[in-house]
């Protein structure tokens, strides 16, 4: 091995080492995710267990969603800032609809958690005809969305959490999903549940035609115009998924937490463009992955697990995580610009 | 029996009018040109046409039925298919995804496979069976794009096609694909509508054409009847009298010279120089390097090895600024993109170079002596637009080009890099432009000049060097300066003297 490393010429070995520099740039996201674990669990003996593991995945799920709903917007070329306070608002329904069943148990859950999804999925359709319907610039749309949300949601239970009887049957098997595993291995049914749906709009995007056509919208609008298609209608879609998606986070929040809280969610917009962006997703449009996506939230959760771990105080940690977003982004650029001179 | 008939269209934009009433009619079976200088409504007649764009009055037949054509899908449905000048690819999705881009609207989930097969039959059909359908558009060069755009009309069933200046970025080879394709269409009984101004392609290919001007149609001739100086006369509606002015330009001394320039690690080395007073053309095909010599001279890419020499110093651009502050001026080959800034006005255009000697202290802005710079270069430029306030969008092609060209006349620059600069530009404003870039050199500006076009190198150059794959392949002047010695030179067969 080593006299075959001698014999080769230097420019064989310049070429070489290229190659591999131009591998780790290309998956620079899945090195950093796989470095800042191995960092973690040499940094915190307490990181690399069960308990811990799952714990940060059952956080996770709720960005995982909404990260989710914000790279549809942000495929057809948009932003939507109003995903936590929506997602404030899903929390809340889901709080407030349960005692007030005339029916207990698992039908009404059903019903609970259809209807606060609803709640979003109707804010996300008021976004999508302001942008789609009446072209307003998705940032100024959404961003008068996420005030008014967040009023809304502040209103409902005048500034106060909404407790509701833990007793309650409807109320046990929310608490009981959002609390346990699956039985055996553990697994936390929120990240279940997560899981699922980020893999069906993973095959959504590549396989169906309205996924692939919400990529060609923000890719080049005109382009799919002049076929003929319903450009208007695919933006309305992500907008509203995207809405529905933020108040299936917020359900989520509260069946973990147990109670609805109207501050639920605030920042949370941020932390979902961030994920996007970690992924390798254009805020112009066009180009970004799920899966890449949801790497990205693991990056943002893991950054905050291991400092917690390690008792660093919440400011500074705000600190590094913005650099090491900014370091992911700056991975991608080096990479993009190695891949067109190749 | 007309295939399409259009009577009486106008159009106004703005209360500007774009079409007075045009009338245009082709057969089943034919090529059918439409010509017209820039401006003259072509594209407005067509986007009509296509449903983009809603007509004010007149009314269009297809087999002598009317149709309301409001929308794209009423176009698509009725079989007119739109080859636009300007792309509508979806640079992030594959080929095969861009060619059946409205298919994909009628199905649920995709069977990515059929649609490359798909593609890949399209593509093949079209002579080009080396573009892979699953690439990415956003990789390909501008002629495979064009490739895949033709294909995305061919998916259709069309019976009505237009083609809006197809070959303003195919090599002479792919033009001859696309030529032989059309050949087949128009057996088929397809009616094509072809747009170019080359008139040669119009003489090669077309049945029958109608010329335009100023949005009325001026008259339907058989293509036979006409040669090239009346078709010429008809367009700008006046007597071409020369159509390369000629220069009186004193050759100086040597301002920019490439020494051993290489742009990538392993890149031929070019070798290039050229004076004050000249015009150096370099031809070639699509994708030979061309551009990218010019971007390299301008700092727009970076230089792997080698030294440029300007003025006979060792110049080293780290980005456009430090060439523009140098006196280098780039009109670069994708003026939509990269040249004019379309939303903008002219003015804001002509003043957006670092270097403005019309600025106070500090960058603050003089409006009035700027005003007054720019209008009387826009004079100079025999710039057509209402105002300096207009946006530089709403200007025909061969205006674009001059609004791109004012920043570096306004910084005065002495080395002018143009690329393609008579690219998708009509017969008047090409002389427009030729005249400005003699009057440049007159001046004592060195200008290089990349085009696809043979007779505008050889018309307009002092000399010419070809590129082959990155290389420069050699040099042609004077008597050696011909069509098929660039040829030869650019299709990579050596010795031609």
């Amino acid at each position: 091995m080593s006299t075959e490393t001698a014999n080769l010429q230097p420019a064989e070995q310049r070429r070489r080492g290229m190659i591999a520099l131009a591998w780790l740039i290309k998956y620079n996201i899945y090195v950093m995710l796989l470095t800042l674990i191995v960092a973690s669990s040499l940094l915190s003996e307490h990181f690399l267990t069960v308990q811990n593991v799952f714990n940060l995945l059952r956080q996770l799920a709720p960005l995982a969603l909404v990260s989710l709903g914000m790279l549809l917007v942000i495929l057809t070329g948009g932003i939507d800032l109003s995903v936590g306070s929506v997602a404030a608002i899903g929390g809340m329904a889901i709080a407030m609809t349960m005692p007030a069943m005339p029916i207990e148990g698992a039908g009404a859950l059903v019903f609970c958690v259809l209807a606060a999804t609803a709640c979003g999925v109707v804010l996300g359709a008021v976004n999508g005809v302001l942008v789609a319907g009446f072209g307003m610039a998705s940032f100024v749309a959404t961003l008068a969305m996420m005030t008014m949300a967040r009023g809304i949601a502040y209103m409902l239970s005048n500034g106060q959490p909404v407790r509701f009887p833990r007793e309650l049957p409807t109320a046990q098997i929310l608490t009981a999903f959002g609390a346990k595993g699956v039985p055996g291995i553990g697994l936390p049914w929120p990240v279940v549940g997560a899981l699922v749906i980020v893999l069906l709009f993973t095959f959504l995007l590549r396989r169906s035609s309205w996924g692939r056509l919400t990529v060609a919208t923000g890719s080049n609008e005109t382009a799919v115009r002049l076929a003929g298609l319903p450009v208007a209608r695919y933006k309305f879609l992500a907008y509203t998924i995207c809405g529905g998606l933020s108040a299936l986070a917020g359900i989520l929040v509260t069946a973990r937490t147990a109670v609805g809280t109207p501050v639920t969610g605030a920042g949370l917009e941020l932390d979902a463009i961030a994920a996007c962006v970690i992924g390798g997703a254009l805020l112009s449009g066009g180009k970004g992955s799920v899966i890449n996506t949801m790497v990205g939230v693991l990056i943002l959760g893991l950054i905050g697990n291991i400092m917690n771990l390690m008792s660093v105080p919440a400011y500074p940690q705000q600190i590094i995580k913005g650099a090491i977003i900014i370091l992911a982004v700056l991975l991608q650029g080096v990479g993009a610009a190695a891949r067109q001179r190749v | 029996m007309e295939r399409l008939s259009m009577q009486g269209i106008s159009k106004a934009f703005g209360g500007i009018a774009a079409l007075r009433g045009a009338t245009f009619s082709a057969r089943a079976g034919e090529v059918h040109a439409l010509m017209g200088e820039n401006g003259a409504g072509k594209s407005t007649l067509m986007k009509i046409l296509s449903g983009a764009y809603h007509h004010d009055g007149g009314d269009i037949r297809i087999d002598g039925t009317p149709v309301g054509i409001h929308t794209p899908q009423d176009a698509i449905s009725r079989g007119v298919s739109v080859i636009y000048q300007e792309f509508s690819l979806a640079r992030h999705l594959t080929v095969a995804e861009n060619i059946l881009l409205d298919r994909l609207g009628r199905q649920r989930l995709i069977d990515h496979r059929a649609l490359e097969m798909r593609a890949a039959e399209l593509l093949a059909e079209m002579g080009f069976p080396e573009i892979d359908p699953r690439g990415t558009v956003g990789d390909l060069p501008v002629a495979f794009q064009q490739v895949v755009e033709i294909c995305k009309a061919l998916s259709r069933e069309c019976s009505i096609l237009v083609l809006d200046e197809p070959t303003a970025v195919l090599t002479t080879y792919e033009a001859e694909k696309l030529f032989a394709l059309v050949g087949r269409l128009r057996a088929r009984g397809v009616c094509i509508i072809y747009i170019s101004h080359r008139l040669d392609e119009v003489f090669a290919l077309c049945d029958r054409v109608t010329v335009l001007k100023d949005g009325a149609t001026v008259g339907t001739w058989p293509v036979a009847e006409l040669d090239h100086e009346r078709l010429t006369n008809l367009m700008i509606g006046r007597e071409l009298s020369d159509f390369f002015p000629s220069r009186e330009a004193q050759i100086g001394p040597i301002i920019l010279e490439l020494n051993q320039l290489m742009l990538a690690p392993g890149a031929p080395a070019l070798d290039l120089a050229v004076r004050r007073g000249e015009v150096l053309g370099i031809g070639g095909l699509v994708g030979a390097g061309r551009t990218e010599v010019l971007r390299a001279i301008f700092g727009a890419d970076p230089i792997a090895d080698g030294k440029i020499l300007l003025r006979g110093q060792p110049f080293r651009p780290h980005n456009p600024g430090d060439a523009v502050r140098a006196g280098i001026g780039l009109v670069p080959e994708d003026r939509k993109q990269q040249g004019v800034l379309l939303d903008l006005p002219i003015l804001t255009n002509a003043l957006m170079t670092p270097v403005n000697p019309h600025l106070w202290r500090l960058g603050l802005l003089r409006d009035r002596r700027e005003r007054k710079a720019v209008r009387n270069l826009s004079q100079s430029l025999r710039l057509k637009a209402a105002s300096l306030d207009v946006e530089a969008g709403t200007l025909s092609g061969g205006n674009q080009q001059k609004v791109a060209l004012m920043k570096w006349l306004v910084s005065g620059c002495e080395v002018l890099l143009l690329d393609e600069p008579t690219r998708g530009v009509d017969v008047g404003a090409k002389v427009e432009i030729y005249r400005v870039i003699n009057e440049l050199a007159a001046q004592g500006t060195a200008v290089v000049m990349v085009s696809s076009e043979m007779l505008e190198l050889i018309g307009m150059c002092d000399r010419v060097l070809v590129m082959h794959a990155g290389a420069i392949a050699g040099e042609l002047a004077g008597a050696s300066l011909t069509e098929e010695n660039i040829i030869e030179l650019a299709m990579g067969r050596e010795h031609v003297h």
